[in-house]
């Protein structure tokens, strides 16, 4: 198991690029593929804009991320976990949109983000303790290496 | 961000090109909503986007939205793998007109 790589970070839209950049730093370099990278860093997107918005409205507070990463054979398990201290939000118990309609107009703009994570990522857990929200996102990547 | 629009102003093309996540996709729609007014036939080309968060597919949607109330149509050419697994995944694939 790699060690924890954490970052605290005030939870404001704006920070996004700083998440970005942090969740980028540390997958680069870890033979994972570019693909799985851009799939982690739109789930990360997703989770992170939820808290900027949501979480302290119409304040705001701190957010802090988790990463870490364990190496076996031929994948390696990704956990990132969130945390803020805001309002209780689940997300996974949100439903989900339905696009199976065929008439655009009745398609909601809303609700596609955490649709979304479900979709992409192994696993999604949500937890409330001493007044932490902690979601936490779990992918299995298969790494490049030969 | 590019856009090509036709002599007789009815075809736009828009070129979307590097990263659409939650910070720019306001400023997409904006610019789009001031250029499409006239436009009949939308095109975007997605040759050079590599990344296209949930944000920027709320723009889509609602652009779609537009270009259908006013009998337009909208077309989306040039999606590279990655994308086009967001769209499979929602299932926006089967409401966007996409050309391989």
């Amino acid at each position: 198991m790699s060690e924890l790589i954490s970052l605290k970070i005030t939870a404001l839209r704006e920070n996004l690029a700083k998440v970005f950049e942090f969740i980028q730093d540390n997958l680069n370099n870890c033979d994972i593929p570019k693909k799985a990278i851009r799939q982690i860093k739109l789930c990360v997107e997703e989770i992170y804009m939820n808290i900027a918005n949501y979480a302290y409205n119409p304040k705001t507070g701190e957010a802090r991320m988790h990463i870490q990463m364990q190496n076996n054979e031929q994948y390696i398990n990704i956990i990132i976990q969130f945390e803020d201290n805001g309002i209780p939000y689940d997300p996974t118990t949100k439903p989900d949109p339905d696009t199976s309609k065929t008439n655009i107009d009745n398609i909601p703009i809303g609700g596609l983000g955490i649709y979304l994570v479900k979709n992409t990522m192994d696993n999604i857990k949500y937890e409330r303790k001493n007044n932490t929200n902690i979601l936490t996102i779990e992918k299995n990547v298969e790494t490049e290496r030969k | 961000m590019h856009f090509e629009k036709s002599s007789d102003g009815l075809s736009m093309t828009v070129k979307l090109s590097g990263e659409i996540d939650s910070i720019n996709a306001p400023n997409l729609e904006e610019e789009l909503l001031h250029k499409i007014d006239t436009v009949k036939n939308l095109t975007f080309d997605m040759k050079n986007l590599e990344y296209l968060s949930s944000a920027g597919l709320r723009v889509l949607l609602a652009t779609q939205k537009l270009m259908k109330s006013k009998e337009g149509n909208m077309i989306i050419k040039n999606v590279n793998d990655e994308v086009m697994d967001i769209f499979k995944v929602t299932g926006f694939i089967r409401l966007f007109t996409i050309e391989h």
